[in-house]
């Protein structure tokens, strides 16, 4: 007999029961600028200060103690006070101090040395402390969550934080951990292009194939997805994730100084002094965006330089740059299989898609006039909120999103094996079979790496993850199967089991770049001294879903096998009901657990009826078919 | 034997602790989601064992599903409903890649139904027809100078690969699995030579 799965109807899905889910946020976290907004009953809500604005610059000014600002005053702070604050800090997110050194002395960024034991994070020094791109971020976060509860009038604990598609593991990871640190739960890390597909499937109602264009501050993202009766298909990413508006400010910046050095004989410049020229070059991006040229100043060392800028020049400057986003545009449609002309439209995201020669180069490498209906700055964030609510509250519309790199493991000579190829869609799982090429051999090695190239060093390294705990047999004769599942959140994770024994291996993460768990611990550590009513609430409001899920199984039983009881047994278990379901109305969690335990205790021998009477039916069932079968066969 | 079987066939719910048919995503009772047990790539999805396929139906069998069982709707739950979505959603990804593309389709399908006898999939290299058609294409492509040269490798290709697929169809229809191995590894061939030709028209653009 066949065992067939079971195919709900659609809308006949069970559907959830209610989670005890207060309202949660959408969050762009952004390299030049951040957003947050919040939805209730689909309709989104960019929230915005007193003067109206959406976009909180990613800006954050120390002082002395530690105490953080971030946003516009932040940034007013950077000419006066340069090495007290921190911009485009999402460029280091998940990055080492190798990736920084490549970028060639370009980022106005103080790098730190990394000291004995720490893993590969950057460092930076900033107004006399040591801080990694996580705290830095975790405080924007938490600037944009005292936004958001000053708007609501109550706390908020959880959120949907957007990410660039192309994104590797590791800067996930840390986006992941900076919510942590502010005290965020992240329902889910969403791709801001899928974010942005689902603002615009849900308010104008596109239907087929798109492509959205994301162009922001430092990351580039190109995604084609299928949207079809509330389904967001991705079909296919890619992108690069060190390539932004900022390079347009960079490739400015570097115009103007070369024309200062040859005007005034200068040379060396100090990081603040870059982080002058680099805002003087911003404004001049900004103002080409509509102006056909202009003038600017720049007022470094007590030097003045003044600096014409026409709009050709500055598409020369920047040409090569749009260039190499069009090129990954052309790669990703190819491995789409879409047509060019099958795609109905191109979504255009981030605030750089406002320079014109970006524009022009969508349009005619597409062949139409991309949209840009919803604000290129909010609609990231738009599509966050919306999924934070349909997340939280539930939801018709489904997400299905790719890996957006290739995930392989170092094999012999500094070879990559692929384990799991780009856009393949999430979750995923792969399982690979190793073996020990030693007797009695009980550790072993996985060097994982994300990338599309064929050598190690070429690609991305992840982390090295050791195994340990396999049963010493003789060489080649353990089987260890290794499975590298990539979750919803385009997270990784290894497990390994060897499988002649079952026993499970014990895996030890060393991350390339990101943060050990001691040093993550020490980190919440300090930041829950002031948060432990943050962490109580926290730790509440998981025992009420689970007291939930408790609750709903045993009434959902006794509507089934209700008869299997006496009326001394069902006043019992209604009686422990009653209890947790009082628990759960208050703030104990002790009273929860405690009264959890009771109402399992005293359902236990219930249960074993219900299986009893299951089993027994089934045998039933399968008599009367075995003696039609003997029959047949005599 | 069928009453073991049978008895098998059925699962204590983690959740209700009840009787819950074992090939279920979700217990008949509480409506708690579960783990996703054995089943073939077709069954999971709900679609006959057969090559043949309607890509609209599959989407739509699989969308159903994922509605259903993805991890956005578990989101707020307990960490085991987390754990048994995400494995939920991903024995039916990896159901929907396999039968999505001909090709994989084709090799899960002889490993299936020949398992044993083919049981790494398809691999002919010992084929010399085969091996003589794909060396043959391969020295075309790397003899080709101009754009149109390669245009007219991979529409060839193109043209093979239909036809392979058709004739596949038929084989999987008439049982005859040594057959279809056959083609599938020449599916393989010629689908990788269509990949190459197409890297090369890009490195030519």
């Amino acid at each position: 007999m066949a065992n067939l799965l079971q195919i709900h109807e659609p809308g006949a899905t069970p559907t959830p029961h209610e989670g005890d889910s207060g309202l949660s946020i959408g969050i762009d976290l952004g390299t030049t600028n951040s957003v947050v907004a919040i939805s209730t009953d689909g309709k989104p809500e960019v929230l915005r200060d007193e003067n109206g604005a959406a976009l909180v610059p990613s800006v954050v000014a120390y002082a002395p103690d530690g105490s953080a600002i971030v946003g516009g005053m932040a940034r007013n702070l950077l000419l006066d006070r340069p090495d007290s604050v921190v911009g485009s800090i999402k460029r280091l997110m998940g990055r080492g101090v190798e990736d920084i050194k490549s970028l060639a002395g370009t980022l106005p960024f103080d790098v730190s040395p990394a000291e004995e034991g720490e893993t590969g994070m950057v460092r930076l020094n900033v107004a006399g402390h040591r801080l990694t791109p996580v705290e830095i971020s975790a405080d924007i976060l938490r600037a944009l969550k005292k936004r958001a509860e000053d708007h609501l009038g109550h706390t908020i604990q959880a959120a949907v934080i957007t990410v660039p598609a192309y994104f590797d593991d590791a800067a996930r990871t840390a986006t992941k951990d900076a919510a942590r640190l502010a005290g965020l739960d992240v329902l889910r890390l969403v791709n801001e292009p899928t974010a942005a597909a689902l603002a615009y499937g849900l308010d104008k109602d596109a239907e087929g194939v798109y492509a959205v264009y994301d162009l922001g501050g430092g990351t580039f993202d190109i995604s084609i997805l299928r949207m079809e009766k509330g389904v967001f298909q991705v079909l296919a990413t890619g992108g690069d994730a060190a390539l932004g508006g900022d390079d347009f400010d960079h490739a400015i910046a570097e115009y103007f100084l070369d024309e200062r050095a040859g005007k005034l004989g200068e040379n060396k410049l100090t990081g603040s002094e870059v982080k002058m020229a680099l805002m003087t070059a911003r404004l001049a991006k900004e103002c080409l965006s509509h102006e056909s040229s202009g003038e600017w100043v720049l007022d470094v060392g007590g030097k003045q330089s003044r600096h014409r800028l026409d709009r050709q020049t500055f598409e020369k400057l920047i040409n090569d740059l749009v260039g190499r986003t069009l090129k990954i545009c052309q790669s990703v449609i190819d491995d789409s299989a879409i047509e060019t002309s099958a795609i109905k439209g191109v979504v255009l995201v981030g605030g750089s898609t406002r320079v014109p020669l970006v524009r022009s180069g969508v349009e005619s490498l597409f062949g139409k006039a991309p949209l840009a209906d919803i604000d290129p700055d909010e609609v990231v964030a738009i599509g966050a909120a919306l999924q934070a609510e349909a997340l939280t509250v539930g939801s018709d519309t489904l997400l299905l999103d790719v890996t957006p790199l290739s995930l392989g493991i170092e094999t012999m000579g500094g070879l990559i094996e692929k384990i799991i190829p780009r856009n393949t869609p999430i979750p995923v799982a792969k399982a690979q079979e190793f073996t020990t090429y030693q007797d009695g051999q009980t550790a072993m090695a996985i060097h994982v790496v994300q990338g599309e190239r064929e050598m190690v060093d070429q690609n991305r390294s992840l982390a090295r993850f050791e195994l340990r705990g396999i049963p010493p047999l003789t060489a080649g004769a353990a089987r260890i199967r290794v499975t590298f599942a990539v979750d919803a959140d385009g997270l990784l994770t290894v497990t390994a089991t060897e499988d002649s024994t079952a026993i499970e291996a014990e895996v030890a993460v060393k991350p390339s770049y990101g943060l050990s768990e001691e040093e993550m611990a020490a980190m919440l550590y300090d930041s829950m001294k002031n948060a432990k009513d943050d962490m109580t609430a926290r730790l509440l409001a998981e025992s009420r879903v689970e007291a939930g899920r408790n609750l709903n199984a045993v009434r959902s039983a006794l509507n089934v096998d209700g008869d299997l009881l006496d009326g001394a047994q069902r006043d019992a278990i209604d009686a422990a009901l009653k209890a947790l379901q009082a628990a759960v109305s208050g703030d104990d969690r002790d009273a929860i657990e405690g009264a959890a335990e009771a109402l399992e205790n005293i359902t236990k021998p219930f249960a074993e009826k219900r299986m009893d009477r299951g089993i027994r039916a089934a045998l039933r069932g399968a008599r009367v078919e075995t003696l039609d079968s003997e029959a047949s066969n005599g | 034997m069928n009453i073991d079987q049978q008895a098998e066939a059925l699962i204590s719910c983690w959740s209700c602790k009840g009787p819950c048919p074992q090939a279920s995503a979700f217990c008949h009772t509480c409506g708690a989601v579960q783990p996703p047990g054995q089943a073939d790539h077709f069954t999971r999805l709900g679609l006959d064992v057969s090559f043949e396929i309607d890509p609209g139906v599959l989407d739509s069998f699989y969308f159903n599903l994922q509605r259903g069982l993805h991890p956005d709707r578990f989101a707020t739950r307990t960490p085991k409903e987390k754990v048994l979505s995400q494995a939920q959603a991903t024995a039916i990804n990896d159901a929907y890649e396999t039968l999505k593309e001909p090709l994989k389709r084709a090799d899960y399908l002889v490993h299936l139904k020949g398992m044993g006898v083919f049981p790494e999939g398809c691999n002919l290299v010992n084929d010399q027809t085969l091996l003589m058609e794909s060396i043959e294409l391969r020295e075309a492509l790397a003899e080709a100078e101009t754009r149109h040269d390669v245009e007219v490798i991979a529409a060839r290709a193109a043209d093979d690969i239909a036809t392979c697929i058709r004739q596949l169809s038929e084989l999987f229809a008439a049982d005859d699995i040594e057959g279809a191995c056959r083609l599938t590894t020449r599916l393989k061939y010629l689908q990788k030579l269509a990949e190459e030709a197409r890297a090369q028209k890009a490195k030519m653009n």
